[in-house]
């Protein structure tokens, strides 16, 4: 009986590790699950480049760094507006034309998209990561009895906390929010109350690009800066967006917390299964409550 | 002038003589993967084109059919025919699972479902300890078909692999020309209506899902025993991509769009392997010109050109999935 407990229940120090560390995926699937959510709900395409946009954010700080000498604090700032006026470009120049096509178009459009932008990053920066260190003001950690948890790691889970509550609170709180949620339900009519439409969108798109791209500054420190960061992680944000459903902001933060947890859970009870772990349970959401846990019938 | 029946049956046996003798002037094996490819795409075309349904994890199928065949092959000595049809049966039966978890979405939320089902089918391809890691299932025999003729010789092969991949052209010619195809295209065009008609729609897409998924498989399994190789590559998500691709420069929803579509771009990824990187670039920036400019694609276009010059009513407005779900 002991001898089973003993085994079935890890040591503290590992499981509250791997919960740190889901705690962390769970911080970036929730900023670029929100991203998406907030660029689905305006211009009703599926953003495929945000993998590439949140790489972008993360060589953008190594640039600046490297080249510039521009360290992470101002690439926190930097890197976002940078990224997000590309996008701004992007969809002024590309996205637009599709948007009276099937959402399907919009797909396969930013797919394209993502496959130029890592191609190119492949081309001149190979498939290996490059370092990037964490800033002295964070380097170290605190030792709580329990567990080690490092500095960065904590400021990680703050910063992606805040922004994504800060993202919730503009949405759903404040006039510019409304003005945004009106034109997800009727553009037509917001536009005849004199406001300009396809400049929100275009503000939106940065905006959802930019909070990708402060993703990536974010996950610099933590996982090597590399072309192809971006392009399997997507693919689990896609599968937490399915699992969330795309009707609520708050679905989608909260969703990307709790699936980064479950994940890293999974990696001390059953290892195994912890790259599936999130696909599993979204077929298994698809089974019991296929429009999502917090989405609309789609 | 309208196009006659004669017409088309001279187009027929052109194209077929064409094929046969195809290998005078091509490398077998780069006409026998072409070949492989062309059969992937118009599987993949018969879903996306005349059921509306996007799905993004096609690779799934097509990987795990070769990878079946290729152990099959090689670590139970079957002879080829049974090898293929292992697995194909085995992407069949994906095709059954994944298609009644998939089309419980629709829209995008079913080309995301797709792909991260495959996603999974992909991780377990990459620990699995039947299907060799990184190295794949390498030297693959092809042995002899029926006993009898040496599948060894490329050209042999090639006329193998040229029936195999006649007769999956000629099932999904038949699926969309029959009855259950045109319901199809009635679910594409107008998935309400179709159900208000008194169609269950969820069967109509399963199936068609299974069989896409079958046919998928069957032009893996066979590539498994072209290349005598699975490898990771044929189920990662970029092979997903490419077969969208295909169809998309063939021309989405035309019957021989994903034919000409799988030609070029092989025969574009002949020639640009030395570029690296770049070919990935090439690929995006053909998808972001196909979608701004020309969603018709190339057959698509050449449709639309001879019916407007014609006056006739157009047999190809706009590529299948013009309508908003």
């Amino acid at each position: 009986m002991l001898g089973w407990l003993h085994i079935a229940v890890p040591p503290a120090p590992a499981l509250f590790g791997q919960l740190l560390i889901g705690l962390i995926n769970g911080a970036f699937y929730a900023m670029l699950s929100l991203g998406l959510a907030v660029i689905f709900g305006l211009l009703n395409i599926i953003n495929f480049a945000h993998g590439a946009q949140y790489m972008l954010g993360a060589f953008c700080a190594y640039l600046v760094l490297n080249y510039l000498g521009i360290g992470y604090w101002p690439s926190l700032l930097i890197a976002p507006i940078v990224v997000g006026a590309f996008g701004m470009l992007l969809e002024r120049f590309f996205i637009r034309w599709i948007y009276r096509l099937d959402h399907l178009y919009g797909l396969l459009l930013t797919f394209g998209m993502a496959l130029i932008i890592q191609g190119v990053f492949r081309q001149y920066y190979g498939s290996a990561g490059q370092p990037y260190s964490i800033p002295d003001l964070l380097a170290g950690g605190q030792d709580l009895g329990f567990m080690f948890l490092p500095n960065y790691r904590a400021w990680v889970i703050a910063a992606s906390s805040v922004c994504c509550f800060g993202t919730w609170f503009v949405i759903e709180r404040t006039r510019l929010g409304a003005y945004l949620r009106a034109a997800t339900e009727n553009p037509t009519l917001v536009q005849a109350f004199g406001i300009n439409v396809p400049r929100m969108v275009t503000l939106t798109y940065g905006f959802g690009v930019a909070l990708a791209a402060l993703a990536g500054v974010l996950a610099a420190p933590i996982y090597q800066v590399s072309p192809l960061m971006g392009s399997n992680l997507i693919i689990v944000v896609f599968a937490v967006v399915v699992i969330g459903g795309m009707g609520s902001i708050l679905g989608a933060i909260v969703g990307g917390f709790a699936l980064g947890i479950i994940e890293g859970l999974t990696k001390v009870f059953y290892p195994e299964a912890s790259s599936t772990a999130i696909f599993v349970i979204m077929v298994v959401v698809l089974l019991v409550k296929p429009a999502g846990l917090f989405g609309r019938t789609v | 002038m309208n196009e006659t029946a004669t017409m088309r049956t001279a187009r027929r046996f052109a194209l077929l003589g064409a094929a046969l003798v195809a290998p005078v002037a091509f490398y077998p094996i780069f006409l026998m993967k072409a070949l492989c490819f062309a059969l992937f795409a118009a599987a993949f075309n018969l879903l996306i084109g005349f059921a509306g349904l996007l799905s993004f994890g096609h690779a799934a199928f097509f990987g795990s059919a070769s990878y079946v065949t290729a152990y099959a092959a090689k670590s139970w000595g079957v002879p080829p025919l049974l090898a293929i049809l292992a697995g194909t049966v085995v992407a069949g039966i994906m095709g059954v699972v994944f298609g009644w978890l998939a089309i419980r979405r629709k829209g995008i939320y079913f080309a995301m479902v797709t792909l991260a089902l495959s996603q999974m089918v992909y991780f377990y391809a990459l620990e699995s300890q039947y299907t060799g890691g990184e190295d794949g299932i390498q030297a693959v025999p092809r042995g002899d078909l029926l006993g009898l003729i040496d599948l060894n010789q490329p050209l042999v092969m090639y006329y193998f692999v040229l029936a195999i991949c006649l007769l999956g052209f000629g099932v999904v010619y038949r699926a969309i020309h029959s009855p259950f195809g045109e319901v199809l295209k009635a679910i594409r065009d107008n998935e309400p209506r179709a159900i208000s008609l008194g169609y269950h729609t969820d069967r109509y897409k399963l199936l068609a899902f299974t069989l896409s998924a079958t046919l998928a498989g069957l032009a893996g399994a066979t590539k498994a025993l072209v290349f005598q190789l699975a490898s990771l590559t044929d189920v990662t998500w970029q092979m997903s991509g490419d077969v969208v691709l295909m169809t998309l420069i063939g021309g989405l929803g035309t019957i021989w769009g994903p034919v000409v579509g799988a030609f070029i771009s092989i025969t574009m990824e002949n020639y640009l392997a030395e570029l690296g990187s770049w070919v990935t670039v090439i690929q995006g920036t053909i998808f972001v010109v196909c979608v701004l400019a020309f969603r018709r694609g190339v057959i698509g276009e050449v449709v639309h050109f001879v019916s407007r010059r014609q006056r006739k009513p157009q047999l190809v407005d706009e590529p299948g999935i013009h309508r908003a779900s």
